[in-house]
């Protein structure tokens, strides 16, 4: 039988696999975030200071949605043609299956959006000594968040009208993760303390990596009784 | 006593029990709450600071505490019918939230009538508590729509169980974060916490204790109605039923 290391790892190229397969999935969140970017400037004007004031917060809510457009599918396809039953029933502890499919979910749709921002960072005039913090709070933030949608994708998988459920669900346990992101940057924007936002979100990511896929795989399993 | 305890999670027995106790706790509850509104309103005297304005604490402490009380009811109740299965603490659960949400509202809404004349606005977005009050209610929002979602009671049962439970842990971060947040931003002081005096402190407690009677007895109605609608299929309902002549 395989380590549980080759198991999560296996979970995740399949998954890698099947979004390479599939590359709209990965693509359309992509989209999305820079037309939420997009909508912001011609909802409230184009005034270069209010741009760059607002920049931190636009981009960290448009990384919040586009993340959330996405969890909608991880358990879904895999739902829909019996896969996740294997995953069930397979000797390997959930968990860790679990994580290696989140893991696979981040890397193809929390890391392309840390890689994405700045060009959008650019159009709202963020200088380019603030977009390292910047990715950096959007790269620690969106694994929470992959981790904690998990959660919520668990528990709404194979419901009808599961993704605004989802959303529902997901965002206000998500706001601490884009208030300590976005304030960050805010700060290092004002050449103010953000280290303190870093390690909040540091501390979050590593609490989710270990915690949230025991809630998850416990979830997969009172949905799919 | 462990018998005692093992009957009270039957739902007959507990149908019974709660049938008996409703009234004991609704009515000293609202009596509390009548003195306690009288004392209040009409004799404490004037905030030095605040003018009549501050009387509106009077219901809005009590809300706000109930309803961070109801959320932990609802995930205690919810880990209980996880880790022994007890299906009794999932009607709890179930029976809670809706109280909770409303509680939660009310302590919005007064926060939000007594923020008028106090901040000169309806709605003080850099205040901590209100956003840290917002946020709860829409994690109850959240709890309530999952529970909804899913046909199957003992599926939405566990599933809204985890949802608390992550809920829980989340709500700790929620306040850390909120509160980082507003310092930041420097959102109208709040009045400090000064020690309040004996005598307008001890309208408040009766109050809270008022307000946690009341809360008891609304519980325990909202579990006889859940516990009710749960066993319908059963014998004990049936018989219960047709005993009271209204059967049909």
């Amino acid at each position: 039988m395989p380590g549980i290391f080759e198991s999560l790892l296996a979970t995740t190229r399949r998954d890698l696999l099947l979004a390479w397969k599939r590359p709209g999935d990965v693509l359309n969140p992509l989209f999305f975030f820079a037309m939420v970017c997009t909508l912001f400037p011609l909802a409230v004007g184009p005034s270069p200071e209010q741009l760059e004031f607002s920049g931190p917060g636009v981009l960290w809510v448009a990384a919040l949605l586009a993340t959330l457009l996405s969890l909608n599918s991880l358990f879904l396809s895999d739902f829909e043609d019996g896969s996740l039953d294997q995953l069930l029933v397979s000797p390997q502890p959930l968990p860790v299956l679990v994580l290696g499919k989140t893991l696979a979910h981040w890397l193809t749709a929390g890391l392309p959006l840390v890689f994405v921002s700045p060009i959008l960072a650019l159009t709202y005039n963020m200088p380019v000594s603030v977009m390292g913090v910047m990715m950096l709070t959007l790269l620690l933030g969106t694994i929470s968040l992959s981790l904690l949608g998990s959660i919520g994708a668990a528990l709404t998988v194979g419901l009808h009208r599961g993704t605004a459920l989802l959303s529902l669900l997901i965002l206000p346990l998500a706001m601490p993760i884009m208030i300590l992101g976005a304030n960050a940057v805010s700060l290092a924007a004002h050449d103010d303390v953000y280290t303190t936002g870093i390690w909040a979100l540091g501390a979050y990511a590593i609490a989710s990596v270990s915690l949230a896929p025991y809630a998850t795989a416990a979830a997969l399993r009172i949905s799919n009784e | 006593m462990w018998k005692w305890f093992h009957q009270l999670a039957s739902p007959p027995h507990f149908y019974r029990i709660a049938e008996i106790l409703s009234p004991w706790l609704a009515i000293p509850g609202l009596v509390l709450i009548a003195y306690g509104l009288w004392q209040g309103l009409f004799v404490v005297p004037m905030d030095y600071q605040q003018g009549d304005a501050f009387r509106i604490i009077y219901v809005h402490v009590p809300a706000a505490y109930l309803s961070l009380m109801a959320y932990m009811i609802m995930a205690t109740a919810g880990a209980v019918g996880l880790i022994w299965r007890i299906k009794l603490a999932h009607a709890v659960a179930a029976a809670a939230a809706p109280i909770g949400a409303a509680f939660t509202f009310l302590a919005l809404a007064t926060g939000s009538i007594w923020g008028r004349p106090m901040w000169g606005t309806w709605w003080e977005w850099g205040d901590p508590r209100m956003m840290s009050e917002l946020i709860l209610l829409f994690l109850y929002f959240g709890y309530m729509a999952l529970r909804g979602a899913i046909d199957d009671t003992a599926k939405a049962d566990k599933a809204s169980a985890v949802l608390a439970l992550v809920g829980i842990v989340n709500v700790v971060i929620v306040h850390f974060s909120v509160e980082w947040w507003s310092s930041l931003h420097q959102g109208q002081t709040v009045f400090k916490k000064g020690t309040m005096d004996a005598e307008m402190r001890i309208p408040l407690l009766i109050m809270l204790i008022g307000f946690t009677l009341l809360f008891g007895s609304m519980l325990l109605r909202r579990i006889r109605t859940e516990v009710l609608y749960r066993e319908r299929r059963t014998r004990w309902v049936r018989e219960m039923i047709l005993a009271t002549g209204d059967g049909t």
